[in-house]
């Protein structure tokens, strides 16, 4: 089921922050939002995820994400925001377990099917020794690596994250990509927000560019990820690094 | 211990607490049968009644609202339903003569005003901190209306009883004052209930929550009808009494855990306690009159919840 954009544009009182969206994000593959600063990238997750009012449409399959009833939207997308917070010392499986929500008919108990994929997410996300302590006495990581335990949990149609690699070391950065290509292996879609080029050389499939609200490229990672596409969305100048993967590396700011 | 045994342990504290409310008192039961009839069906009785359904609302509420605005000091003065029914039963007794059903349906319109002005204050954004401003822009209108009615009062007689009353008490309410306020704080506690769910995903922030499905709009329609049936109907019958919703729930966490939806039937069970138990305290107070339920509650209360700062200042959760 693949997730489209269709001319979506996104106003915040008199500024659009998001104009002209037009592409089609494949089910299946990984797709890295790349971009500076105010480039518009999470403000296009969450025209995807039905948070904001566009104008336009965002398409999942033939259904449109905006008039789509919430709790079919949300099993259907999984969303973790920027910077996520947990403003109750919850214990992590019980903030893991808020990811079945969607699942869960009305005021019934969590089934055995909710348990058994929590289970799953905390594994998946090297969290089962964390799953009774309290989230408030987790690391920065740890924390992180929860709540995206929580997105997993719902084992979403596409999975929508917004920098799920901020504030891991380079090890859980390693396994959170390692999981995040699992999850598209197995036919979901996934799309995140990253800063880090090189990380999304190694995950993407895809990449989307983008630049003051616009889309400044989309395509295969490996045509995107060279210094000719990448030094005008960024003004930076890059360098290419060799080897089985060759990564671009950001050397100077450009036009100073 | 199980979530069912801590549960029924707290149910069994109520039990008692509604037992003492039946006995204590200047005069104690048992006495001489005649009187003890007359004294525990039509004194005694609705008393605790009250008292139960009351405290059992106020901290329900209390953990709904904290719940919901994601903020330990949340409780139910913070939207400025109590304020306002407060306002209506301080008009009707100045304005209206003093009979109680008078004054109840007066103070639920003043709820009911309250409900519709935070209904329409905020129902373009439909989010916890335009609730949270509304109602305490809300609380600090309807005080300051109801001190304009109390300074511009003809009659020093109705001001004392509003005063009096203001204070919060169970004392001298009859079968029939509970029979108007019981159904209307029951409704409200079920409607209270149904925000279970969409309180635990709010502890991810509203954008998580709206991603897994909340309806923020209906969320906020629940806990506006839900505290202003409770709380409304509560002030009307029995006047402001402070304190047990936003202590209640901060007793319980530590033993049910934080999430929202957990605390919400044992925060009703332990608000019926706490009441129960500091109205039969008003009882026995020394002097021929009692001590005003509110006033029992800030005396128990607050040094207690200080203790509790105190104990857990350490930690980043209170």
């Amino acid at each position: 089921m693949d997730l489209s954009f269709d001319r979506v544009g996104v106003a915040r009182g008199p500024r659009v922050v998001l104009e002209g969206i037009d592409l089609t994000l494949a089910s299946g593959r990984v797709t890295a939002i790349l971009g500076p600063n105010g480039a518009g990238k999470s403000t296009l997750l969450k025209a995807a995820v039905g948070l904001l009012p566009t104008t336009g449409t965002v398409w999942l399959g033939d259904a449109a994400v905006a008039t789509m009833d919430p709790t079919a939207r949300a099993r259907a997308i999984g969303y973790l925001p920027q910077a996520a917070a947990v403003h109750w010392n919850v214990l992590a499986r019980e903030a893991v377990a808020l990811g079945r929500l969607p699942h869960r008919s009305a005021y019934a108990a969590p089934s055995p099917a909710d348990a058994a994929a929590v289970d799953a997410a905390l594994a998946a996300t090297e969290t089962t020794h964390l799953a009774d302590r309290p989230i408030a006495e987790l690391s920065g990581g740890e924390r992180a690596r929860v709540l995206l335990a929580r997105v997993l949990a719902g084992a979403p149609r596409w999975l929508l994250a917004d920098e799920p690699l901020a504030s891991l070391d380079p090890a859980h950065q390693l396994d959170i990509l390692d999981r995040l290509r699992g999850v598209a292996g197995a036919g979901s879609g996934v799309a995140i927000v990253l800063h880090d080029i090189v990380q999304a050389g190694r995950v993407a499939d895809d990449v989307l560019l983008m630049k003051e609200g616009r889309v400044a490229a989309f395509g295969p990672a490996a045509a995107m990820l060279t210094p000719a596409v990448l030094e005008p969305v960024f003004d930076v100048a890059f360098g290419i690094l060799g080897g089985p993967h060759p990564i671009c590396i950001p050397i100077e700011r450009l036009g100073r | 211990m199980t979530r069912g045994a801590k549960l029924a342990m707290l149910t069994a504290i109520v039990a008692l607490a509604f037992a003492l409310s039946l006995v204590a008192g200047k005069q104690w039961l048992p006495l001489d049968p005649d009187a003890a009839t007359a004294i525990l069906v039509e004194l005694r009785l609705p008393r605790a009644l009250l008292g139960l359904v009351l405290g059992g609302v106020l901290g329900l509420s209390g953990a709904v609202l904290q719940g919901y605005l994601r903020n330990p000091l949340a409780d139910p003065a913070v939207v400025g339903v109590s304020s306002s029914a407060a306002l209506g039963a301080v008009a009707a007794i100045l304005y209206a003569g003093n009979a109680s059903l008078v004054v109840f349906i007066a103070a639920m319109l003043g709820a009911g005003g309250a409900m519709a002005l935070l209904a329409a204050l905020t129902w373009r954004a439909a989010s916890p901190i335009a609730f949270i401003l509304a109602g305490t822009v809300l609380s600090s209108l309807a005080g300051a209306l109801t001190a304009f009615l109390i300074s511009t009062a003809a009659d020093p007689y109705a001001v004392a009883s509003v005063l009096d009353w203001l204070m919060g008490a169970l004392t001298d309410r009859s079968l029939d004052d509970a029979a108007r306020a019981i159904p209307p704080m029951l409704i409200g506690a079920g409607v209270l209930l149904l925000t279970a769910r969409s309180l635990d995903a709010l502890t991810l922030g509203e954008e998580a929550a709206r991603s897994l499905g909340v309806r923020l709009g209906r969320l906020q329609a629940l806990v506006v009808t839900g505290t202003g049936l409770t709380i409304g109907a509560g002030v009307a019958v029995t006047g402001v009494v402070g304190f047990v919703g936003l202590v209640v729930p901060h007793l319980l966490r530590p033993v049910f855990g934080h999430r929202p939806s957990d605390l919400l039937v044992p925060s009703a069970l332990g608000g019926s306690a706490l009441v129960l138990v500091a109205d039969s305290l008003c009882r026995l107070a020394p002097g021929a009159g009692e001590v005003r339920l509110g006033v029992v509650m800030a005396l128990i209360g607050a040094p207690f919840f200080l203790a509790l700062l105190v104990r857990h200042r350490s930690r980043a959760w209170i």
